[in-house]
């Protein structure tokens, strides 16, 4: 029976399986289970409730910044000011609530500062055409200096107050004795899953990254969409500052210092491209497992910490081999 | 009346004149193939009427009234559409997708809206179907053809009603095959009363489908008249300079 040109179209060329074995994010999963698997056993200590605590809360504060980064590098940008904007955020909400302030307006603070800053990267960025990195490596500098700034460059421990609600809000577990942060952590993934699936914002995000002149020439508002992609990673960063200040009980003026790479490094062992077009949430969250569970796991081998690095830049360059080799395969 | 009036229109760009002086007309129903060398401001016209750019000087004018244009979606909303000479297509997405790039359909009620992947697979398989195009909506653009990829495009302009749709070298990198299919589509858009502007290069396509041609050179309309009272050679005399300008 010959095909009519109706069933070739309607043909769904990939099935679930086919794709699920070509992203690059699944093999990392195996990667993270395997690894997890191969802890359990080796180690008594790594599948302790305590252990496995820890790893979990470890994850997040990386984990919630990369899921805003997923953002901007889909769009094919870079933020390096993350860390540096966390640490800013952190010492605003820190700084606030030291002089007497309610937790909800040292956060508000907090949050403004955040979108401030990003909607400064992303005006330079959309309507001046400044390249990213330099855009925010700029940035690097100057929130971690204002950060000093804000706080004379001491250590605030004292948040006024409502002190003990900030320590719950990023040390408690609410929620079958889940660590709050990773509580924030699942629902802003699910939150950035579902922009990136389903909304117009996210497939416009996947337009400028394939395409910006197409997406330009087919009417996307392409300066307003990478302005608010900055903005997000920047609230992202902020939003991680604010937990993370609740968890640690203190800030300095040197959290989050050298974040950023952690996080891209995160993103794109996930699977996003950093030409753009190409990342998920769910990549984001694996990514942070992944270099989270290698970390944990030198040390409860008894591995000298100083091979961390490499451990981290080995897996990191794995994960992006895979990629290239389906390419090699296609192109073929 | 016209559908489309250009009256005196030019662009320039700081000093360099790309457009100098145009003025036509365009009828419901009519294919007009726009000639010329590069740089002689075919495309530049096309992307004034499609809102890309705005005239430096001259009016134009849709259905006898004043049409301005700041930006494409303000070209799209009063019915004109355009196929991009590289086609404006994003790689890494499905085909449905960009077809509907832009104008994405939702559902849902207020401001809880989703995209509905559901309604635009299933447009966009149709209009491939009408376009005789074996392309499916859910593949990436990645992966197609030539042809394929020409489909995408101008499956964009058959979304909504359009009164006018403009075609940058639609013929120039497909295969002789897929030339036949986008002339054929051209007559059919043609024979639904849409006005078509067609910019090419190649002689043959423009004396298959047109009904008149408009040559330019440096700028300016050097000829315009009906296909029927001219000839190849008469108009690539046009293009190169040979033939000064006729009336």
């Amino acid at each position: 029976m010959a095909v009519t040109l109706d069933q070739t179209i309607a043909q769904k060329q990939h099935t679930f399986l086919s794709r699920l074995f070509a992203s690059q994010t699944f093999w990392v999963v195996i990667a993270v289970i395997l690894a997890c698997l191969f802890l359990s056993v080796a180690t008594d200590a790594f599948a302790t409730q305590k252990n496995l605590f820890n790893i979990t809360r470890n994850i997040t504060f990386v984990a919630i910044v990369a899921l805003g980064m997923t953002f901007v590098i889909i769009t094919g940008g870079i933020d390096l000011s993350v860390g540096s904007v966390l640490c800013l955020c952190s010492m605003v909400l820190a700084v606030t609530m030291h002089a007497g302030y309610s937790i909800e307006i040292g956060i508000l603070a907090s949050i403004a500062t955040a979108l401030a800053i990003g909607a400064f990267n992303g005006v330079l960025i959309a309507y001046l055409g400044f390249p990213p990195f330099v855009v925010t490596l700029g940035m690097l500098s100057v929130a971690r200096s204002l950060a000093m700034v804000a706080s004379n460059n001491t250590v605030v421990f004292q948040f006024g107050p409502d002190h003990d609600k900030l320590l719950a809000l990023g040390g408690g577990a609410w929620v079958f004795g889940i660590a709050n942060p990773v509580l924030y952590m699942i629902l802003l993934a699910l939150i950035t899953g579902f922009i990136l699936r389903w909304t117009k914002f996210g497939r416009h995000i996947f337009a400028i990254g394939g395409n910006e002149h197409a997406a330009t020439l087919t009417g996307v508002p392409v300066r307003q969409i990478k302005v608010a992609v900055y903005m997000i990673s920047a609230l992202s960063a902020g939003l991680a500052g604010i937990i993370q200040t609740g968890w640690l009980g203190a800030v300095t003026t040197n959290l989050g210092t050298g974040m950023e790479l952690q996080v891209i490094a995160a993103t794109v062992i996930g699977g996003a491209n950093l030409a753009g077009g190409v990342g998920t949430a769910f990549g984001a969250i694996v990514g942070a497992a992944l270099i989270e569970v290698i970390r944990n796991s030198l040390g409860l081998l008894g591995i000298n910490a100083f091979w961390q690095g490499t451990f981290i830049g080995g897996a990191i360059l794995l994960a992006v081999l895979f990629d290239r080799i389906r390419n090699f395969r296609r192109s073929d | 009346m016209s559908v489309l009036e250009l009256a005196n229109i030019s662009k320039h760009f700081g000093a360099i004149q790309a457009v100098n002086d145009v003025s036509f007309t365009l009828e419901a129903g009519e294919v007009v193939g726009l000639m010329g060398d590069n740089g002689a401001g075919k495309s530049t016209l096309v992307k004034m009427i499609a809102g890309n750019f705005r005239p430096s000087h001259g009016t134009m004018h849709m259905d006898g009234k004043e049409l301005i244009l700041h930006k494409p979606a303000e070209a799209r909303q009063h019915g004109i559409e355009i196929v991009h000479q590289d086609l404006a297509l994003c790689n890494n997405l499905t085909a449905a997708a960009n077809v509907y790039l832009g104008r994405e359909l939702r559902r849902g009620i207020g401001p809880f809206r989703i995209l509905d992947y559901a309604a635009m697979y299933k447009r966009a398989g149709q209009l491939f179907a009408e376009l005789k195009s074996e392309t499916r909506p859910r593949d990436l653009v990645k992966q197609m053809s030539g042809g394929q990829r020409q489909a995408v495009a101008i499956a964009r302009t058959m979304l909504s009603q359009a009164k006018i749709v403009l075609m940058d070298e639609p013929t120039a990198a497909i295969s002789v095959r897929q030339v036949a299919e986008v002339l054929n589509l051209i007559r059919h858009l043609r024979d639904q009363g849409i006005a078509v502007v067609l910019i090419s290069h190649r002689m043959p396509d423009v004396f298959d489908v047109a009904d008149r041609v408009i040559v330019m050179r440096r700028g300016r309309k050097v000829a315009d008249k009906k296909i029927a009272s001219s000839s190849p050679e008469e108009v690539t005399g046009l293009i190169t300079g040979a033939i000064e300008q006729v009336a």
